[in-house]
């Protein structure tokens, strides 16, 4: 169904390899505090985080554990209250908006539940979006190829159904060649079926891009893809486990 | 294209209708802005390069009789380019096919064509001859009203003599752009007319051979004309000079000049009103897309968009709508600019009027629009800009509500529900409530400016020909005659009354400022010619030996009642006299100055002291009236009151029929811009809202009434709010307009305000129907799915 990568692709997968250890991010003591008008909520109390290079890391938690809030701040959308983040040794957490605007820009891919494709614009026209404003992208039809989208580039989203959509998302997010994909409930608003299809995309990027990957799910099951397994729990991580034995997303149920 | 820029045109392409509305009241101000502006430039340019081409005097002197040799020396006063002596008399005329006299201004031009200032150009016909001393060349204006054709003949009293004028030729002259009678009000171009004769003809029929009466001064260019005036006055004194005057004082030119300046006080004024308009809708509009998109901004600011991108994208939305508008505005402002024109020929005779569009003014209205588009982007912008992204993914929170003022006035249980949601919707929205309360009020404000033009007029010419001049003719004499002639004049045929004036041109002095007008000598208690104050409709007291002026003289002059003023007699012995100021009187035109007529006479010691009649006839004995007039020498003119009337009517009415259309269509779609796109605006914030409604079990009709209930009102709030900034505007246009020569009466009547209060409901109704057709089409379940 999909199509293969091609070859510039392996190469920095290759390249990738070298340095599979390397840490991308470095999250110290980080807290985000919101004021809510009357009331202020502690997002996050203090988290310490790291994700290496090719690393596929999922992220768990109930809804309010504050793993939306971390991905945000990892992907230079937030700042923190307090703490730091560092991305390949620059520090974020103190980062003005053009700096986190060129970090967001060059480095990361970001998906969204809600897919938040622009309804005005074709399939390759949203991937286009970001290709025409980075260095060294690969074409929108490429990208949607990757995707299994090559036949439905013409169509505007209302036309695609919710898994289409979203791996137009994905596809948006990897035609820059990012160094790291961060993914907000890929699946949230989709059923087995398709969430599958889109959890195979984004694992197969990980695998043949070598792209650091973190996904937030509240789904347990999806966990078992991952190489790492982050558990979030009232703003603060309870768990970090490795997860020796991958399952395929193909294989997944819930 | 960029991926954003098609972004833009189809989210425009969606909300076309809108942005068609906003971009209609845009090309509206931009229109006003080129038609005002373009026949400015086009009048001004025309009007400068005919006064060039035909050599147009600097100054002008009228006097009683100078030899010719003084002419030589006024050529010698210092910065005199060239001197132009010249004979001219104003003469009764007789024309076939009109009853009554018209009044012919004889102006002697050389018998063997040369360069003359205020040179004619022929526009028919021919030059005259040497030799031929009946032949003429007249005014195009007389002769196209009356017909008239080389080869044509006019019957005309020289000194006396009935004389048959041949027409030769058809012609124009800087001199009479605008070819008014002296004394009158409107252009009445069948019973007024120039007659160019040859100097040698003219000098024989007024004893002038030898001499002038008449003079006008082509000056060097960086000439003082105040100081030629001064030395051309010691000339002419010993002559009779009535006191030269500039061209800023000519007549024609003069007019001219007023029109100018009001036509580009309005090309400012009314665009900016338009596009100011547009800015607030640009501003409604905007905000509420950068509402309904701010997860896709937060989306483009999460692929890495830069601050500068995600402005300019918004600034490009109202930049497309308004330049739209402007290319509109361009384009139909140049065609409507055109039509303005060719109606300027009405009242103005050029040789050629050529439409002109300067590219500056065009760019002036590129620039406005860009600035309406700019100002109205600005604020929905900045949110944009400084949008968190994180926090945009999160949809927005429900808006905040709190019970409305009316039911925290305890009269909550008065209210249904969907009242209540109409009221609260006001109130939470104050800033929004309040600019769709002020663009519809702005509307009603523009028709009332556009209408008022008509009632003023209305006023204008009661006052003039109803409540102050009560007389159906005026009959001027060629000179002031004894005062015993008023009984001639009552005896003429289907005389009724008959009412003395004298006339006399004076130059009245307060200190540095003065002005040369004349002094109208009227009995004590005049019944025909009345001297009314507009204000209080009082007449003013003629009974006392001081001068009543006219408030605008008096403030052109500086003085008021009690400060006297000295006035210089230009005619017989020259007197100079202090005169007290009686009063001064509140007129819609003219500077006049009024005397009782006894002590004008005493002014003047000599017995020649009537200078015409005011009378009242039967009108079945007009023809023989006018046969009289016109077998009567000494009578120079007469006016006939209906048929000034009449000519005004014709001349003013087909054009105010086409302004009151402009005007209506032009507040109409303003009103249609705003209250569409407040409906819009609210139709898509709350389609929700409304269709969850729906499925409660409300009917169309129900959920009409909130959002159109909610419309309704706001109109209802704007009207009283129109009707005083309508007001306001008008005083401020009127204020604006002023001239030295006239006001434009501030007069709206009641009926207008109604009138124009029901165009602006009825623009309401419209918009509300066409969005009421969008509400039945709500797709509920479409609308219940997505997500907001």
């Amino acid at each position: 169904m999909m199509a293969s990568i091609p070859d510039p692709a392996q190469q920095a997968s290759a390249a990738d390899g070298i340095r599979s250890n390397d840490i991308v991010f470095e999250a110290k003591n980080v807290t985000k505090r919101y004021d809510m008008g009357e009331v202020t909520v502690d997002a996050l109390r203090g988290v310490n985080l790291s994700l290496r290079a090719s690393e596929f890391i999922v992220l768990l938690g109930p809804s309010g554990s504050g793993k939306s809030t971390l991905l945000n701040i990892l992907g230079g959308l937030d700042v923190p209250t307090s703490g730091t983040v560092t991305y390949r040794g620059r520090d974020l957490s103190g980062a003005d908006d053009a700096t986190r605007t060129a970090y967001r820009r060059n480095n990361v891919g970001f998906v969204f539940q809600f897919y938040n494709l622009i309804p005005s614009l074709t399939a390759r026209e949203n991937v286009a979006l970001v290709t025409e404003i980075v260095r060294d992208p690969m074409p929108p039809q490429e990208a949607l190829r990757i995707v299994g989208l090559g036949d439905r580039m013409n169509h505007f989203p209302a036309q695609l159904s919710g898994g289409e959509q979203q791996r137009v998302a994905i596809a948006r997010a990897i035609s820059k060649r990012p160094e790291v994909l961060l993914c907000d409930e890929p699946t949230g608003a989709l059923d087995i079926s398709t969430g599958v299809v889109v959890l195979e995309a984004i694992e197969r990027i990980n695998r043949e891009l070598g792209t650091a990957t973190a996904v937030i799910t509240h789904n347990a099951a999806v966990a078992s893809i991952a190489d790492r397994v982050v558990q979030l729990s009232d703003g603060l991580i309870v768990a970090d486990r490795s997860n020796p034995v991958k399952t395929a997303a193909r294989d997944l149920t819930w | 294209m960029q991926a954003l820029d098609r972004k833009l045109f189809r989210d425009l392409w969606r909300i076309k209708g809108q942005a068609l509305a906003i971009s209609m009241v845009i090309a509206v101000g931009v229109l006003m802005l080129i038609a005002y502006l373009s026949n400015f430039n086009s009048l001004q340019s025309t009007r400068d390069a005919y006064y060039e081409r035909q050599r147009f005097g600097h100054v002008f002197a009228t006097l009683k009789r100078a030899p010719l040799s003084l002419g030589n020396r006024i050529s010698a006063i210092p910065g005199v380019a060239q001197a132009e002596t010249r004979v001219v008399f104003d003469v009764a005329l007789d024309v076939e096919g009109l009853a009554e006299p018209a009044t012919g201004r004889l102006v002697s031009i050389p018998e063997r064509q040369r360069e003359i200032v205020n040179d004619v150009v022929l526009v028919r016909g021919r030059y005259i001859e040497p030799g031929r001393s009946d032949e003429a060349i007249i005014s195009l204006g007389f002769a196209d009203a009356n017909r008239l054709e080389p080869g044509d003949t006019v019957g005309a009293i020289l000194n006396g003599r009935r004389r048959d004028l041949e027409v030769v030729g058809v012609g124009l002259s800087p001199e009479y752009v605008y070819t008014i009678r002296p004394g009158e009000m409107i252009p009445d171009n069948a019973r007024f007319g120039v007659f160019w004769m040859g100097r040698r003809a003219l000098g024989a029929a007024f004893d002038m051979e030898g001499g002038f009466n008449d003079v006008s001064l082509l000056l060097r260019p960086g000439t003082q004309v105040e100081g030629v005036i001064q030395e051309l006055d010691e000339l002419l004194r010993p002559y009779g000079g009535w006191g030269a005057i500039p061209r800023d004082l000519q007549l024609s030119h003069w007019s001219v000049q007023n029109e100018l300046n009001g036509i580009r006080v309005a090309g400012v004024i009314i665009p900016i009103v338009f596009l100011g308009v547009a800015a607030f809708l640009l501003h409604v509009v905007l905000h509420r897309i950068v509402a309904v998109q701010r997860e896709q901004i937060a989306t483009l600011k999460a692929l890495g968009y830069q601050r500068l991108s995600i402005a300019l994208h918004y600034t490009y939305w109202a930049l497309a709508i308004s330049l739209t508008g402007t290319l509109i505005g361009t384009v139909c402002g140049a065609l409507l600019g055109r039509g303005m024109l060719s109606m300027y020929n009405d009242f103005f005779r050029f040789p050629v009027l050529e439409y002109r569009l300067d590219p500056v003014v065009v760019a002036g209205a590129v620039v406005l629009g860009i600035v309406a588009a700019v100002f109205g982007a600005r604020t929905s912008v900045r949110r944009a800009v400084r949008l968190q992204p994180a926090e945009a993914m999160r949809p927005e929170p429900p808006a905040k509500y709190s019970a409305s003022l009316v039911e925290r006035l305890g009269l909550r249980r008065l209210l249904s529900q969907p009242a209540r949601i109409i009221l609260r919707n006001i109130e939470r929205q104050p800033v929004r409530s309040a600019i769709t309360i002020g663009g519809i009020a702005l509307s009603l404000a523009v028709l009332i400016v556009g209408m008022f033009a008509v009632d003023s007029l209305d006023l204008m010419m009661d006052m003039q020909f109803r409540v102050s001049q009560r007389q159906d003719l005026q009959l001027t004499f060629t000179e002031p005659i004894s005062p015993d002639g008023i009984y001639s004049l009552q005896r003429l045929p289907g005389v009724m009354m008959a009412e003395p004036v004298l006339s006399v041109p004076v130059r009245l002095r307060s200190g540095q400022r003065s002005r040369q007008l004349s002094i109208m000598g009227l009995p004590h208690l005049p019944q025909l010619f009345r001297v009314i104050d507009v204000e209080t409709l009082s007449p003013a007291d003629l009974s006392h030996d001081g001068v009543v002026l006219a408030e605008r003289l008096a403030h052109v002059l500086d003085v008021g009642p009690g400060d006297s003023i000295t006035a210089e007699v230009l005619i017989g012995s020259r007197p100079v006299r202090e005169i007290a100021i009686t009063s001064t009187v509140r007129q819609h035109m003219g500077l006049a100055a009024y005397m009782n007529i006894d002590a004008v006479r005493r002014l003047l010691h000599h017995d020649k002291t009537l200078s015409g009649g005011y009378l009242t006839v039967d009108s079945q004995a007009l023809p023989e009236l006018f046969r009289a007039i016109k077998e009567t020498p000494a009578i120079a003119g007469s006016g006939l009151k209906a048929a000034a009337l009449k000519s005004f009517q014709e001349t003013f009415a087909a054009n105010l029929g086409i302004m009151i259309f402009f005007n209506v269509l032009f507040a109409s779609i303003i009103a249609f811009g705003v209250v569409y796109n407040a409906a819009r605006v609210s139709l898509a914030e709350r389609s929700r809202e409304l269709a969850s409604l729906r499925v409660m079990g409300f009917t169309r009709q129900e959920i009409s009434a909130i959002l159109l209930g909610e419309l309704g009102i706001l109109a209802l709030l704007a009207l009283p709010l129109g009707l005083l900034l309508g007001y306001a505007l008008t005083s401020l246009l009127t204020k604006a307009m002023e001239t030295e020569l006239y006001a434009l009466p501030f007069s709206v009547v009641p009926s207008t305000y109604a009138v124009c209060a029901l165009t602006i409901l009825g623009a309401t109704v419209v918009s509300g129907l066409i969005v009421r057709r969008k509400l039945d089409r709500l797709d509920l379940l479409e609308v219940l799915k997505a997500k907001e």
